[in-house]
């Protein structure tokens, strides 16, 4: 039944390319999704669920990023239908295909136990992802769509070797190698450490591009800058947080072998580069979606700083995360509402976004409260459990840099975002007004709320789940 | 383990130090191409009991490393219309010499590794880690489109070797996936390279640079 998860999308990607009529083809996506999520609701009340002997297994982690993706899929699959409708003398055939084939690849990388299936979903999943980056067929989504496939596919290679490392450090140990994941962390006390240091290193550089940690983004300014906002908002919400599980399982496996320290350094180094990366571009961005993408950067870093820092600071991490997605849904979407009704994406063009599009505008700024961690929004609880964390352990370097640059971005993204929102709306839009359409927007107000409700009361359930899972990642249960 | 594998090893490594030397593209995609088939060949030589999969994966390696993605690339270059490699980031005999101490230091470092008894004294880890390296020298230090993707597929090479080490350890389905994927990603770049070449009457990545801070 766990398969359904991976079966249901692929069908209906089949469905996409099978059906001729461009007008009703983008209403599969909104039915996927729709059946996708019913899926996972009821997955996460069965306790545990395996397929494929133990190759396929959905644990608490796999539940935690596996519920989030699905609910962010969803809400942005309504505002497919009215995206592609705008664009009506362009064939949508391969769009449509191309993101189902995307929610089925990244439903299989959350819940493969098996390092080799986890690696092909993931090379999938970027090779789903190409067309739709390529989408606008301008010079530069093509420039874009090159750096993300080459920048992807080697990160990925090297994620391979890693791999192959980690069966190689059974080996080395006097074991019988083997890629799941089981069997690995039963090895984990045998494994040769240089083999399995090395390992660790390569797959956290190989997964490390696909979440996009510095520096080893420099694909990611131009592929969610050139990409359609919908498909920002999933890559930067739902691919990076599966590229993120991958290198949480290999953390499990290194705690495991008693090496954790080791990993939790690169982490806390890499964390805390990404932040400085983010805050040094994302001051004085000229164009808003690459701020955008420059702001995943910067919580990409949260998330595996929060892993190093250990303790409580991985809870936060994982919470985070699920604030992370559900925020970017809402930054993405409304900045491709904006970028839309001006026409441009230069923050030179657009100014008084709240006069010319009232609603994108008041939850594109609501994003930015949220995602720079203001009360009341869920991130800022996240982020202050990794403060917090940081201080509990003794890292006071780490917690006092951690603020820092959380300011530091505040201040650089504030500049911008206010500036769009706020000021005089220019000339040539003058009498001439802009309708937002229910679908556009509606999607938004529910991951917003959905925001707000996670920074208000975190649900029993959710709360059990988010325990679990992160027990999960330090080597427990 | 096979007598053969160690002589077809040392090719692999020439052929890194030829598509290293050479400006001709001709040339690059074709040492991949022999790269890949000698590569293909290994695993029956590897292997202690050959069976169907094992078969299988061999002949589909050879088939689509050393036949199909040669010829696309090849394709793709007369649709480009281009024949050389000029100015590279680092020249051709800096790059030679570079790849020559990577190969180099891949032999003594992988002499500190603690291997596994199988592998004392064989050439697959050296020469994997040798690949890797000159994969990774061919993608960073050439500008044409076409000559990345090249880098691409010897880095993976590279990678196929690290894989023989593990015995059976990779099941039949991973091997097929990875290679579908190689296989339907460097067709995806095809496609992008020929979209390059209409777009901007070249496929030198240097022209792919107005997004940047």
């Amino acid at each position: 039944m766990i398969l359904a998860l991976v079966a249901v999308p692929a069908i209906l990607a089949l469905a996409a390319f099978a059906l001729p009529d461009n007008r009703a083809r983008p209403w599969l996506v909104p039915l996927a999704a729709s059946l996708h999520l019913a899926l996972v609701v009821w997955a996460l009340g069965q306790p545990s669920l395996t397929a494929m002997d133990g190759w396929v297994v959905l644990d608490d982690l796999g539940k935690l990023v596996l519920s989030f993706t699905s609910v962010l899929f969803f809400a942005c699959s309504f505002y497919v239908p009215p995206y592609l409708a705008s664009h009506p003398e362009r064939d949508n055939r391969v769009f449509c295909m191309a993101l189902l084939a995307f929610l089925a690849m990244l439903s299989l990388i959350v819940s493969s136990h098996h390092l080799g299936l986890m690696w092909v979903a993931l090379e999938a999943t970027t090779l789903a992802s190409a067309p739709l980056v390529y989408w606008r067929r301008t010079p530069e989504s093509l420039e874009a769509v090159w750096k993300y496939l080459l920048v992807g596919s080697v990160g990925i290679a090297l994620a391979l070797l890693g791999s192959f490392f980690l069966a190689y450090s059974a080996l080395a140990g006097g074991r019988w190698p083997s890629l799941l994941f089981e069997d690995l962390v039963r090895d984990a006390p045998h494994l040769s450490r240089p083999w399995l240091d090395s390992a660790f290193v390569l797959l956290f550089i190989g997964y490390g591009t696909k979440m996009g940690l510095a520096p080893m983004h420099t694909w990611k300014p131009d592929a969610y800058g050139e990409a359609p906002g919908l498909v920002g908002a999933l890559l930067a919400g739902g691919l990076t947080n599966a590229a993120f599980l991958a290198i949480l399982r290999f953390y499990r496996i290194i705690s495991v072998a008693h090496d954790g320290a080791f990993a939790r350094q690169l982490m806390l180094v890499s964390g805390l580069l990404s932040m400085a990366v983010a805050a040094v571009f994302m001051a004085r961005q000229r164009d808003f979606k690459r701020m955008l993408a420059y702001s995943s950067v910067e919580h990409m870093g949260i998330l595996v700083l929060g892993v190093g820092i250990g303790g409580a600071g991985v809870f936060g991490s994982l919470y985070h995360l699920i604030n992370n997605g559900l925020t970017k849904g809402v930054l993405f979407l409304s900045a491709a509402n904006i970028h839309r009704a001006y026409g441009s994406k230069s923050t030179k063009d657009v100014t008084g976004a709240l006069r010319r599009v009232p609603v994108s505008g008041a939850l594109f700024l609501a994003g930015f409260f949220a995602i720079t961690g203001s009360p009341p929004f869920g991130p800022f609880l996240s982020e202050f459990t990794i403060v917090n964390a940081a201080l509990t352990e003794g890292h006071w370097v780490v917690g006092a840099l951690f603020l820092l640059l959380l300011v530091v971005v505040f201040v650089g993204m504030g500049a911008t975002v206010l500036a769009m929102v706020q000021g005089p709306l220019p000339e040539r839009f003058h009498g001439e007004p802009y309708r937002e359409s229910f679908l556009s927007v509606a999607p938004i107000v529910a991951l917003l709320g959905g925001v707000l409700l996670l920074g208000l009361y975190l649900p029993q359930p959710l709360d059990a789940l988010l325990h679990g899972a992160a027990e999960f990642v330090q080597g427990g249960r | 383990m096979h007598q053969a594998v160690s002589p077809l090893l040392v090719v692999v490594l020439l052929l890194n130090l030829y598509a290293l030397g050479t400006s001709r593209l001709r040339a690059v995609v074709n040492a991949s191409a022999w790269q890949g088939a000698i590569l293909g060949v290994l695993p029956l030589l590897v292997h202690h009991d050959v069976d169907t999969e094992t078969v299988l994966v061999s002949v589909g390696a050879i088939a689509i490393k050393g036949v199909l993605i040669p010829g696309m690339l090849l394709r793709a270059m007369r649709n480009a219309s281009i024949r050389r490699e000029v100015e590279p980031v680092v020249g051709f005999i800096p790059s030679l010499l570079l790849g020559a101490s990577g190969t180099a230091l891949a032999l003594l470092f992988s002499g500190t590794l603690p291997l596994a008894p199988e592998q004392q004294g064989s050439l697959l880890v050296p020469s994997s880690l040798a690949t890797v390296l000159t994969g990774f020298l061919v993608l960073t230090t050439r500008r044409k489109a076409i000559t990345q993707v090249v880098g691409y597929l010897i880095l993976e090479n590279g990678i196929f070797i690290m894989g023989l080490c593990l015995l059976d350890a990779i099941p039949f389905l991973v091997e097929v996936g990875v290679l579908l994927d190689l296989f339907v990603g460097i067709f995806v770049m095809g496609i992008i390279i020929n979209h390059i070449s209409r777009e901007f009457a070249s496929i030198d990545v240097g022209r792919l640079s107005s997004l940047k801070e």
